[in-house]
């Protein structure tokens, strides 16, 4: 445990040492501030309608801007995510800095969770930014906590899996835009698989079941349901095994 | 060329229970799909020395080291640190070895001290100790003046010795140094090569190299390998004798008519100037061969021929017996090598 901490709190200082962090933190606050803005205006927009017509359909902020909202979040996540996970293991492999760490007298599984829990880390600082935006929904409204509670949850579990698929990606190769590449292909990949539950064959439920972003849905909407809790711890370990796996390859074939 | 190691890997198990062995390779092989990259080595390194591992670029010197390291799984055989397995108990084996890869691992992004901290808790150091090795090996490695900078601007010089100084943070009792000087300006050199000698004492060291004064200079004991098979391993001093001391040669003689008596010919080729001994190793029908030792760069060989020939024998075969270091290390390394030699023999 304390190998993982130290491995993990290094691949943050790399973060923050270098442009990566703040610009993924600018980018995604500057996209995400936008979709809160825009939510908002219809919202308000249609509250005012419905104050002229004077018909008492319920608004609701959790229904009409915070559901709509986190289900945006999981998808430009998919975006961000190549872009957390691309370095991790291709920039040590470039520059042999993965020599010093795998002769060093730590396990691989310690290597690969301490890098993994970084990476979660740094899409945690991501998602604070829709905290402060949601900060003012509760200053001047009442939304209800629980359902964005739960929300945040499957946020950080649906990224979690991407995340180790992105770590494990990101050890085939020295190249960090191959390794970006790739991830950045199998995120959207595993997006819209989802797209395909139109047809009604074991094909394509298996297909949509995969789709990373269709097991959010819940989520967002404040069920924790565990079947969708599952489906992302389980691609988490997958994620994180293979990693582990591929490490150990990585020695015996370089 | 008679490599003096015993090809018996298992020689080694008995030496290890007995003395204080540190390191024991015994038939380490490693292969690829295609190539074999190191071929049934086996040395036996002792507590305290310096061994340098000599031999031209591709001889399998990283990889062996990779093996060493628990980098890189052998493919077969063994290979013991302080008496740990590097299959069985890798752990164990990391904690007790410091590696300096062919270019130094850093982080560009970090700090000498940050770096050297990371390094330190990897390690299994933490707290005062920590600190107190951090200073330690900042002041050995002559490093204090960069801690506060950035490795990523650091020159080629002071990177090698940050290497270096991450090697040895944790006080390991075998360091493992790949080309520890490749790229260093000659001054470098100098400073790389009294600072590794000076770990001698505390550290087991291997280190790996092409240039041969570097072995000359840093190591009491060498390991010669080619196309990943063992050379020769023997101590600096004698390979040192054996080049510099007696030169030996190879005479087959071969009588004109009928036989030929070994007692004659070997007076004869005593009287030769500059011999020092002749022993006669074959004699089949009329053919005899002798190895004659003489002081080097003496005219012997053509002393030799003359005696044979004025005498009324054949010369059959006339060829050096055993090759000196430089020769053998000539011959394995080819052109490349003679210039590199060259080169830091004037730097030295």
């Amino acid at each position: 445990m304390r190998n993982v901490s130290i491995i993990c709190r290094k691949e943050l200082g790399s973060y923050f040492a270098s442009p990566i962090a703040y610009i993924l933190l600018v980018m995604f606050g500057v996209i995400f501030g936008f979709f809160f803005w825009n939510e908002l205006g219809y919202f308000v927009m249609a509250s005012m309608e419905m104050q002229m017509r004077g018909e008492g359909m319920p608004m609701n902020l959790n229904e009409q801007i915070i559901r709509p909202l986190l289900s945006n979040v999981a998808v430009i996540g998919l975006f961000f995510i190549p872009m957390i996970t691309m370095r991790l293991f291709a920039e040590e492999k470039r520059t042999g800095t993965i020599e010093m760490l795998v002769t060093s007298p730590v396990r691989d599984v310690e290597i690969v969770l301490g890098k993994w829990l970084a990476s979660l880390i740094l899409y945690g600082c991501l998602l604070l930014f829709t905290a402060v935006n949601f900060a003012f929904l509760f200053k001047y409204g009442n939304p209800d906590w629980k359902p964005l509670l739960i929300g945040y949850l499957g946020l950080l579990l649906q990224a979690g899996a991407l995340l180790a698929i992105g770590t494990f990606i990101s050890t085939l190769t020295k190249n960090q835009i191959i390794a970006g590449a790739m991830t950045f292909g199998v995120c959207i990949l595993l997006w819209v698989v989802g797209w395909v539950d139109y047809e009604t064959g074991t094909w394509a439920r298996v297909l949509s079941y995969l789709s990373v972003v269709t097991h959010f849905e819940p989520f967002g909407r404040g069920l924790l349901q565990s079947k969708d809790a599952v489906f992302y711890v389980a691609a988490i370990f997958l994620g994180l095994f293979f990693t582990a796996r591929s490490m150990e390859s990585l020695r015996w074939r370089s | 060329m008679h490599p003096r190691t015993p090809t018996d890997g298992r020689h080694y198990g008995s030496l290890a229970a007995a003395s204080n062995t540190m390191i024991i390779v015994s038939d380490l092989t490693k292969r690829y799909a295609r190539t074999t990259a190191v071929d049934h080595i086996s040395f036996a390194v002792e507590k305290g020395q310096i061994v340098g591992f000599l031999g031209p670029n591709g001889a399998g010197k990283t990889t062996t080291m990779r093996m060493l390291t628990c980098f890189l799984p052998p493919s077969a055989g063994t290979a013991t640190v302080a008496g740990f397995d590097v299959v069985e108990q890798p752990l164990e084996v990391k904690r007790r070895i410091g590696y300096l890869p062919e270019t130094p691992p850093i982080y560009p992004e970090m700090a000498t001290a940050e770096y050297l901290k990371f390094v330190g808790k990897l390690k299994g150091l933490s707290g005062a100790e920590l600190s107190k090795q951090i200073d330690y090996v900042c002041e050995r490695c002559a490093i204090t003046d960069v801690k506060q900078k950035l490795l990523g601007k650091l020159s080629k010089g002071y990177r090698q010795r940050v290497g270096l100084a991450q090697a040895i943070i944790h006080n390991p009792d075998v360091l493992i140094l790949d080309e520890p000087t490749a790229g260093l300006d000659p001054k470098q050199i100098n400073e790389t090569r009294d600072l590794i000698k000076s770990l001698a004492g505390d550290h087991t060291i291997i280190l790996s190299t092409h240039i041969l004064p570097e072995v000359e200079q840093t190591c009491e004991q060498v390991i010669i390998i080619n196309k990943g098979k063992l050379v020769v391993t023997d101590s600096v001093r004698n390979l040192q004798a054996r080049a510099r001391g007696v030169e030996s040669v190879l005479v087959e003689v071969a009588g004109r008519n009928g036989g030929v008596e070994p007692t004659s010919v070997q007076q004869k080729l005593e009287q030769v100037s500059g011999v020092s001994r002749v022993v006669c190793t074959s004699q089949v029908d009329s053919r005899a061969v002798f190895e004659v030792e003489s002081q080097k760069g003496g005219l012997v060989r053509g002393d030799l021929a003359r005696a044979v020939v004025e005498s009324g024998w054949d010369l059959n075969e006339l060829k050096a017996a055993s090759m000196s270091l430089e020769e053998i290390f000539l011959q394995l390394t080819g052109n490349e090598a003679t210039e590199n030699a060259a080169a830091s023999g004037g730097q030295a």
